[in-house]
């Protein structure tokens, strides 16, 4: 049985655990404010609130319904349009409503889900965080700026919020409904009536499920039916830490998750802008990133991002475990070195030190919101005036995301300079192979990524080298 | 005023398609296409299909009672394949199952044999073979072969665009619900109810008055509903004819995808010819468009491009040929602009050509070629021309000067990111250019409470019509807005409907709404006068009071309706309106096809990152020739989503078939249109209050497809900061200018 707070009411279903919420919101539950624009996380149309305990805490996050599996609801709040509609607007739907940003009206209640994700976070009220907000919605008909424009007042409504509790502040402000109040004492007794076991199904064949935004596009239409292990709630594959030199992180962390890790944002201040580039805010929130290692995608952002550091995985079956370096994960294109009853239960990376530098460039057809035609990352030592080490990664120039060894061989001991620059490009030209495909041509991938690895010393080192002449 | 639908909107409570509530008994479809672009069906194995758990019946074209045809202006296209295919995604048969899950699964079940065809792709090579949907046509002005010789300059080229995926956000389909005796009721998300109603009649061999078809609104259509929202409505309406069940059918997005026509590729030869004052003397094109397999709406795109071919420049000698070239993608088909924005793009192309070789600012071609009120267009219509007003102000307003000394000034400083800026004046005619279709119906019912409900022919899609209907009546009528009404489009209702297309819905519609409500006023003012002992013509209705003779009477508007019952005065109308004075003549190519033409022009700037081949829109700066607004919400709000629209075709939205026929950009994982970070980081709008346009609803211009055009601006805005970086690159005329052309030209030669 799965139970969670949908919106004003506790629910309670036998539905098999792979149902996607999308459906089970429209269709189970005639909830039809939740609009169904592509199922595959692109567009937003279908954007929830997901409300759950962190810590005691009561944290809610917008994801998308249609790659969501409703075992991931379990005892949580799952907020629909219908949840937060008062009578009359409310103030964010004023907004809307006011600056014109609707008109045809689909993607709206997308747009306003996502607006009241941004009211109920912590995150501070800005005009560029709440555009941020709305990353992952798609609007076809207004050229957003009207929505822009609703956004920057739903953004005013925030300004005094200080340091009460978000919901507390939307309800006295009228921003959302009184029932938001007692969500918290709710959960807490429905967790404490409904304790999750990480009972492992034992049927095989079984599907590892973290937070689906993988499983879901590729296999929607069996996952329903599906035997899952439900891995994105389980404890033991949460948390980052630091342990020695090394850095920790649970398997179904999510992008956001690492967004909002202080160690992360210690030893990667740029994090934030890297991570802006890759997928949309509702997907972050639910995106694993042990999910973006086993997809295998030769283009999977944060495998590109933690190949450079060095990553090493830790692999469980449930009582066995073993270790396997990211960079020997890969054996051919979307093919791994894990059994299929193997898990990701954690993975970890030697922490930089002082003089350890690191970049992610990434270019996508379009800018956020979108796969890329290459990434790459580089970490890059540096000792005196050489290099004493570096690791260079690259997505969509091969079979599956690309260690460039002898590129990053080529530079250990030289200085940083445009030859070597240049000298590591061609390197790294010869151990690529990259397809063309609709996220480029050949040409372009091999382009580009000379053009990314200059990127990475322009960024990194402004003073030793002419930007103006290495581009 | 504000979109009447704002409220169900935020609150997600408008109802679309698939919110419709189900009636029990509903089964559910799903269509299985061809996985083939050309050839012949050898067989065709549905046995295991059948015997799936929950399907109730799999239509082949054997099953259809009438004719197996939904093609609108040319009977070419089948509703469901018989022996050959001609396009990847062609509908071959329809499962209805008792679940969706259920019909999905039996589509994976069948089983097919094609022999294959050769596929062509590529419209210049089915000109070649001479597959043509019709014969070329040719839109002539002078004598273009004599002038060329008295040119200073002559320019050769050729110019691409591809197509363009609608992306409305509620993808296709229809719920067809049987009611008595034969007749079907077909919800449909179309805009064009009475195509639906007569592709659906001509399926089934029953008469249109047995088919009704509603549209309470659309999640978009931007053209993509226009003609191709009938298949899915006919064969949904076919199971329910045979299983006398309700049949809802949805497309997924990548079914929607790949089974739909989009925006025609165009590949086009230009040659222009100026004198030494830049004048342009002489322009010949050939266009040759992509028309997909079978007719569609691409004869009349076809005709909507050799319009626009000289955008709003006069050019006193222009020969222009267009080619509907005959393809194996699926039938391309409207989208906002109509065929007029391809056009335009191949004049830019041939003007910007002319100014890179004379080494000049393309901007001081466009500017004086603007064409002027007297002119003629090549079609023989005289301009009444608002062009040069638009592109004054804009130069004016936004210190044009100014701007591109900015522009220049950055790129000197700049060395990994440089500025390029571009001006797009756009001239588009309003009306549909086959005459007979500019013509509308409105049926006003003041009911005895004195509340009013109003149906047109219009289709809600976002675009605004039914407020803009609404604020007709409430004009007219003097009376809040909480009193009126406007209800879903009903073939029952309203008869013989023209699309919700070409810009001209709120138009027609609201002319007709016009004449309606003055027809009931006038009743109302006749009861009016006879109460008050006055003369009708004294009598006027004020914020919900019956003035007489500028008096406040004690008479409210619900008095007036209630008094105007009781005496058995009409309280209804339903009232005809026809566009007049448009006629054309497509014997000579010559005629008066538009009501009229609106004007404007963008100024538009874009950053180049030199180094990483990507861009940001800086912004788009315009002046509009809104006529007298009745909107400015709604009105800004077209301008804006069009604007961005036009920058989407122009730059990210890139269809990739590939060779075998097959969409590669076939999800929106690798379709990517614009999102709140692509669009340009301002858009300033000039409304631009112009008069006399009274065939425009209370003289406000029709404002749906005009702003898309602003679009191809970003085109020449990237390419000139391209050429700024490396200005030796050789960049060939070809949109959209993705990142991956950015940067292979950007680094061209180095």
């Amino acid at each position: 049985m799965i139970k969670f707070i949908l919106n004003d009411k506790e629910i309670t279903t036998a539905e098999s655990p792979g149902l996607v919420l999308l459906d089970f919101i429209r269709y189970h539950k005639n909830l039809k404010g939740t609009k169904i624009g592509c199922r595959e996380g692109d567009c937003g149309a279908c954007t929830v609130l997901v409300g759950e305990l962190i810590d005691g805490e009561l944290r809610y996050r917008s994801a998308t319904s249609c790659l969501m599996a409703i075992g991931n609801a379990n005892n949580k709040h799952i907020v629909t349009i219908e949840g937060i509609n008062m009578s009359g607007l409310n103030p964010i739907q004023q907004a809307m409503s006011d600056e014109g940003a609707t008109q045809c009206g689909f993607c709206t209640p997308g747009f306003v889900m996502s607006l009241a994700g941004f009211c109920l976070s912590d995150k501070e009220a800005t005009e560029k965080n709440v555009i941020a907000s709305i990353d992952g919605n798609i609007c076809r008909c207004t050229g957003y700026k009207s929505i822009e424009r609703a956004a920057i007042l739903v953004n005013e409504l925030l300004r005094n919020r200080n340091t009460q509790s978000s919901e507390q502040y939307a309800v006295k402000n009228k921003l959302l409904p009184e029932y938001f109040l007692n969500i918290k004492e709710r959960l807490q007794n429905l967790i404490a009536n409904n304790p999750i076991t990480n009972n492992k199904i034992t049927n095989n064949p079984i599907t590892n499920l973290g937070g689906g935004t993988d499983l879901y596009v590729q296999k929607h239409d069996t996952m329903k039916d599906a035997e899952i292990n439900f891995l994105f709630d389980n404890k033991k594959l949460k948390g980052i830490f630091i342990d020695g030199n090394n850095c920790f992180i649970g398997a179904s962390c999510t992008v956001t998750d690492l967004m909002e890790s202080k160690i992360i944002e210690k030893y990667f201040p740029h994090f934030a802008q890297y991570s802006k580039l890759v997928s949309s805010t509702p997907i972050r929130n639910i995106a694993t990133l042990a999910g973006n290692f086993v997809n295998a995608s030769p283009i999977g952002d944060f495998t590109i991002f933690f190949l450079s550091l060095n990553t090493q995985l830790i692999l469980s079956d449930g009582t066995n475990k073993r270790e396997i370096a990211l960079r020997n994960f890969y054996k051919g294109y979307k093919s791994i070195d894990k059994k299929p009853e193997e898990y990701i239960e954690q993975f970890y990376f030697p922490l930089p030190d002082e003089g350890t530098k690191f970049n992610f460039e990434k270019v996508s057809k379009r800018t956020h919101l979108d796969i890329a035609s290459v990434n790459t990352a580089m970490q890059i030592k540096i000792v005196g005036d050489k290099i004493s080490g570096a690791i260079i990664s690259a997505g969509g120039v091969f079979a599956f995301p690309k260690y460039l060894e002898n590129a990053s061989n080529y530079l250990s001991g030289k200085n940083i300079s445009e030859e070597n620059i240049l000298g590591a490009i061609e390197m790294a030209q010869k151990e690529i192979a990259p397809i063309s495909d609709a996220r480029g041509s050949e040409e372009y991938k091999r382009l580009l990524l000379s053009q990314l690895i200059k990127a990475h010393f322009i960024v990194l080192f402004p003073d030793k080298i002419l930007a103006n002449e290495l581009i | 005023m504000k979109n009447i639908d704002s409220y169900t909107h935020t609150r997600g409570e408008s109802i679309y398609l698939d919110d419709i509530a189900e009636i029990s008994g509903t089964l559910f479809g799903a269509c299985f296409d061809s996985p083939v672009a050309h050839g012949i069906i050898k067989n065709l194995d549905l046995s295991e299909a059948e015997n799936m758990n929950g399907v109730v019946k799999i239509f082949t074209h054997n099953d259809i009672p009438g004719r197996n045809e939904i093609g609108g202006i040319i009977e070419d296209e089948p509703l469901l394949a018989d022996h050959h295919v001609h396009f990847c995604g062609m509908p071959i048969a329809f499962v209805v199952a008792e679940t969706s899950e259920h019909a999905y699964a039996a589509i994976k079940k069948i089983k097919i044999e094609i022999e294959p065809l050769p596929v062509i792709t590529d419209p210049r090579v089915a000109k070649e073979k001479n597959e043509l949907i019709i014969p070329p046509r040719t839109f002539k002005i002078g004598d273009t072969a004599s002038s060329f010789s008295t040119c200073d300059y002559i320019f050769e080229g050729r110019a691409d665009s591809n197509g363009q995926e609608h992306l409305y956000i509620e993808t296709q389909g229809a719920y067809t619900v049987p009611l008595e005796n034969g007749a079907i009721k077909i919800y449909s998300s179309t805009q064009g109810p009475t195509a639906v109603q007569r592709a659906c009649s001509k399926v089934l061999a029953i008469p249109m008055h047995q088919l009704e078809v509603d549209v309470t609104r659309l999640g978009g259509g931007f053209g993509g509903k226009e003609d191709q929202a009938n298949a899915w409505a006919a064969l949904s309406a076919l199971a329910t004819y045979c299983t006398k069940r309700p049949v809802k059918y949805i497309l997924n997005r990548m079914e929607d995808m790949r089974m739909t026509g989009k925006r025609h590729p165009y590949s086009s030869d230009f040659k222009i010819g100026l004198n030494k004052e830049l004048k342009i003397i002489a322009y010949e094109v050939v266009f040759y468009q992509n028309a997909g397999a079978a007719a569609d709406l691409s004869p009349a795109v076809m005709e909507r491009t050799l319009f626009h071919c000289t955008n709003s420049y006069f050019i006193p000698n222009v020969n222009a040929t267009a080619y509907s070239c005959r393809t194996n993608l699926p039938p391309n088909t409207a989208f906002r602009g109509f065929g007029g924005p391809q056009g335009m793009f191949a004049i830019e192309c041939a003007i910007a050509k002319a100014a890179a070789e004379l080494k000049i600012d393309a901007s001081e071609i466009q500017k004086i070629n603007l064409i002027k009120t007297g002119d003629e267009f090549v079609y023989g219509q005289i301009a009444a021309s608002e062009a040069n007003e638009c592109w004054q102000k804009a130069e004016q307003l936004y210190d044009v000067e100014k701007l591109q000394a900015e522009v220049r000034k950055f790129n000197s400083e700049n060395g990994l990111f440089k500025k390029g800026i571009a001006i797009q004046p756009i001239c588009f005619g309003i009306s549909f250019t086959k005459t007979l279709m500019n013509n509308a119906r409105s049926l006003v019912h003041v009911y005895s409470d004195g509340s009013v409900n109003i149906s047109t022919g219009a289709v809600e899609m976002g675009q605004g019509v039914n407020t803009k209907i609404l604020q007709v009546a409430q004009s007219i009528f003097s009376i809040p807005a909480e009193h009126i009404k406007v209800n879903s489009t009903n073939t029952f209702r309203i008869a013989n409907t023209s699309p919700s297309a070409a810009s001209a819905t709120a138009d027609l519609n609201g002319k007709a709404t016009l004449l309606a409500c003055n027809a009931i006023l006038t009743r109302l003012k006749i009861v009016a006068a006879e109460a008050l002992k006055s003369d009708p013509e004294k009598i006027e209705l004020k914020n919900e009071f019956v003035f007489a003779d500028r008096k406040k009477s004690e008479i409210t508007w619900k008095q007036l309706v209630s008094m105007a019952f009781v005496k058995r005065v009409n309280l209804s109308e339903h009232a005809h309106h026809a566009t007049p004075d448009i006629h054309f003549d497509a014997t000579k190519e010559k005629g008066h096809p538009f009501a009229y033409h609106v004007y404007g022009t963008a100024i538009l700037t874009a950053t180049v990152d030199c180094l990483r081949g990507t861009y940001e829109f800086d912004s788009v700066k315009v002046v509009h020739d809104f006529g007298q607004s009745m909107n400015e919400i709604i009105d800004r709000g077209q301008c804006e989503g069009g604007i961005v629209q036009g920058i989407g075709w122009m730059t990210m939205e890139e269809i990739i078939y590939g060779k075998e026929g097959k969409l590669k950009s076939n999800a929106l994982s690798t379709y990517k249109v614009p999102d709140v970070y692509s669009a340009p980081k301002e858009i300033a709008i000039h409304f631009l209050e112009t008069k006399n346009n009274s065939l425009a609803i209370f003289n406000s211009k029709a404002v749906g497809e005009p702003p898309l055009m602003y679009g191809i601006g970003a085109y020449f805005a990237l390419r000139n900061a391209v050429l700024a970086y490396n200005p030796n690159s050789v960049i060939p005329y070809d949109a959209p200018m993705t990142p991956e052309k950015v940067l292979l030209s950007l680094h061209q030669g180095k």
